[in-house]
């Protein structure tokens, strides 16, 4: 994976700093109790679990329960995180979110781990992509994917002091370092990491990475790109993507998710009723992916830095056409 | 309520009549109208959410909201939703209506308590056609793992869902062996036998493990033309109906004296003597 990422140090992968998150959190808050479902090990929610068994309910293969059961703790006051893979808690968990969690507007935190292709070999049936979009499409969720170990600590705690349902999802890899340290974080507030005035890239998770590898790229030839770390797609930072449409003319919306429904998706929108612009999206188009090494998935399904440095000429382009 | 709705599903409700009763004023919850939201409080979860026009009906007879709100169910602005909302009437405790569901809320409220070392209940009244979902053995697997002594499972043996007696479209039995096997204990009783359902209760309150009173009942119990008549699953009576079902059940015609009508003097009273004696019998029970 390093390859992938020219010029950038890597930390942890997001779902190691979620545990530790989680277990440092879980030592000032005896309210929180964490659910799994037979992927402890995987998630690093076990993390957590070893540190606080009495707190720790590993409820088997079972990830519709798994859900209800937060509900059922979260109405009672508990402040449950539940984890899984993200296609499996949010996929095979889906109505229960809807219903034990979401309509009912209870205080439960779903992370889901694994998310995107990245995860590589295990292939397309463990693999999320379509989770940003249902998760999304849930009434009163705020819905998260951190793009590193720092940023992922910040989420978790401000998973907890909201209270409401959060999804956050995490990833397998270890995760290029965009932030030396746990920087501000807020639902609904994005983080400018880079400034330009020919376009913006917004992005989270790896694809933030990528993004400030293809802005590097570009200002060699003297295009200069704004880049923002959309971490929290929902509620999104409609001001930050309305200033970008307004100073910078042109957006490109990178993603490890499909193009449809996630964090493209909900820019667009904004756009579409502040400041329309020309967007360009990067993200899987339609598909499913396979198995293989988690930078050759990356490179084949098109989510590296190069795809986003295409798409960057690209919307350049249709701007400047547009202006003739 | 539900003719004047005009929808609703009337035969589900009635079967459950006698347990929603005995749970409400038969002295078996711990609950306080005047608090809903009483942390130390009984819970009841109706999972099998269609039926709960006989809840609102015990909720507003125990005081939780004006009886006269009765009629405003499923109609718009109403806190009456055609199935259990959390956040909207008083004393409903889960938003169920997607069936299968209630059981794993239950278990996570009955492990809510024994992590803050409180001893209140959780009842959750499930439906037989309900226990076709597979949700309900994931949380009853679940629950025979965790062995709480605060959680009763009750099913609403009706015998019939939607489409038809459940026996011709995935039969449930052996249904007490299931339960059994997940390592709940179990009792089968006549759902309409108040004092079975009393008894049963409150057997289920010191089994000490998951406990589960199945209990078979008759759909539409109560109504000659709604008994066992699975036409009536999701629709309301007519005007006629209507008159024929309110004439049977305050026992107009003297063959036809069920008592079953919820708020029945006959019922109430019953309840309350058997309860009377039981609860200081074993030190527990009563509202608040």
């Amino acid at each position: 994976m390093k390859d992938l990422y020219p010029g950038l140090e890597f930390g942890k992968a997001t779902r190691d700093a979620y545990g530790e998150a989680l277990r440092d959190l879980g030592r000032d808050h005896p309210e929180i109790v964490v659910l799994d479902a037979d992927l402890a090990k995987s998630t690093k929610s076990a993390t957590f679990g070893e540190a606080f068994p009495d707190r720790f309910f590993n409820v088997g293969i079972q990830e519709a329960n798994l859900v209800g059961m937060a509900g059922g703790m979260a109405s009672c006051g508990k402040v449950p995180f539940i984890s899984s893979f993200a296609a499996f808690v949010i996929l095979k968990g889906y109505d229960q979110l809807r219903m034990a969690v979401s309509y009912p507007k209870l205080n439960v935190k779903v992370v889901g781990s694994h998310g995107g292709i990245s995860i590589g070999e295990d292939g397309a049936s463990q693999q999320s992509v379509e989770d940003v979009a249902l998760a999304c499409a849930l009434p009163d969720f705020v819905v998260c994917v951190p793009s590193d170990e720092h940023q992922m600590r910040a989420v978790v705690k401000a998973a907890f002091e909201h209270n409401g349902p959060v999804y956050i999802r995490s990833g397998r890899p270890k995760a290029p370092l965009i932030y030396d340290a746990t920087p501000d974080f807020a639902f609904g507030r994005a983080a400018k990491l880079r400034e330009g005035s020919d376009l913006t890239i917004i992005a989270n998770g790896l694809l933030v990475a990528s993004a400030l590898v293809a802005a590097e790229r570009l200002a060699r030839d003297g295009i200069e790109a704004r880049v923002i770390d959309m971490a929290c797609v929902k509620p999104l930072d409609e001001d930050a993507v309305r200033a970008a449409a307004e100073e910078t003319g042109a957006i490109v919306v990178a993603e490890e998710h499909l193009v449809h429904g996630g964090l493209g998706a909900r820019v667009a929108q904004a756009v579409c009723t502040s400041q329309p612009v020309p967007i360009e999206f990067v993200g899987l188009d339609d598909t499913y992916a396979e198995s293989g090494d988690p930078a050759a998935l990356m490179r084949k399904y098109g989510l590296t830095w190069k795809e986003v440095e295409a798409a960057a000429r690209r919307v350049v382009s249709r701007r400047a056409g547009a202006a003739r | 309520m539900l003719h004047e709705a005009a929808s609703g599903h009337p035969g589900g409700s009635l079967s459950a009549v006698e347990i929603v009763t005995a749970l409400y004023f038969g002295g078996v919850l711990r609950h306080d109208p005047e608090n809903p939201e009483w942390p130390d409080r009984d819970r009841f979860v109706l999972s099998k959410g269609h039926g709960v026009p006989v809840q609102y009906a015990a909720l507003a007879m125990a005081g939780y909201f004006p009886i006269d709100e009765l009629s405003t169910l499923r109609k718009i602005d109403s806190r009456l939703q055609g199935h259990p909302v959390l956040g909207t009437a008083p004393g409903i405790e889960a938003s169920t209506g997607s069936l299968g569901q209630g059981l794993s809320i239950g278990l996570g409220m009955a492990l809510a308590a024994r992590l803050d070392a409180n001893d209140y209940r959780v009842f959750v009244l499930l439906g037989d056609g309900e226990c076709q979902e597979g949700q309900v053995w994931e949380a009853a697997m679940a629950a025979g793992h965790h062995r709480p002594d605060n959680l009763i499972a009750i099913v609403d043996y009706n015998k019939f869902q939607l489409d038809g007696a459940t026996a011709d479209i995935i039969g449930l039995e052996p249904l007490a062996a299931k339960w059994e096997s997940m390592g709940w204990k179990t009792r089968e009783i006549d759902g309409h036998d108040m004092r079975q359902v009393l008894d049963a209760l409150q057997w289920s309150m010191s089994a000490g493990e998951p406990a589960c009173i199945i209990a078979h009942t008759v759909k539409g119990k109560g109504v000659s033309f709604m008994e066992g008549e699975n036409a009536y699953h999701g629709v309301a009576p007519s005007d006629d109906e209507l008159a024929r079902a309110l004439g049977e059940l305050d026992g107009e015609d003297p063959e036809e004296q069920h008592a079953h009508a919820l708020g029945s003097d006959h019922v109430l009273e019953e309840a309350e003597k058997s309860i009377d004696a039981e609860s200081q019998a074993n030190g527990k029970g009563g509202a608040r």
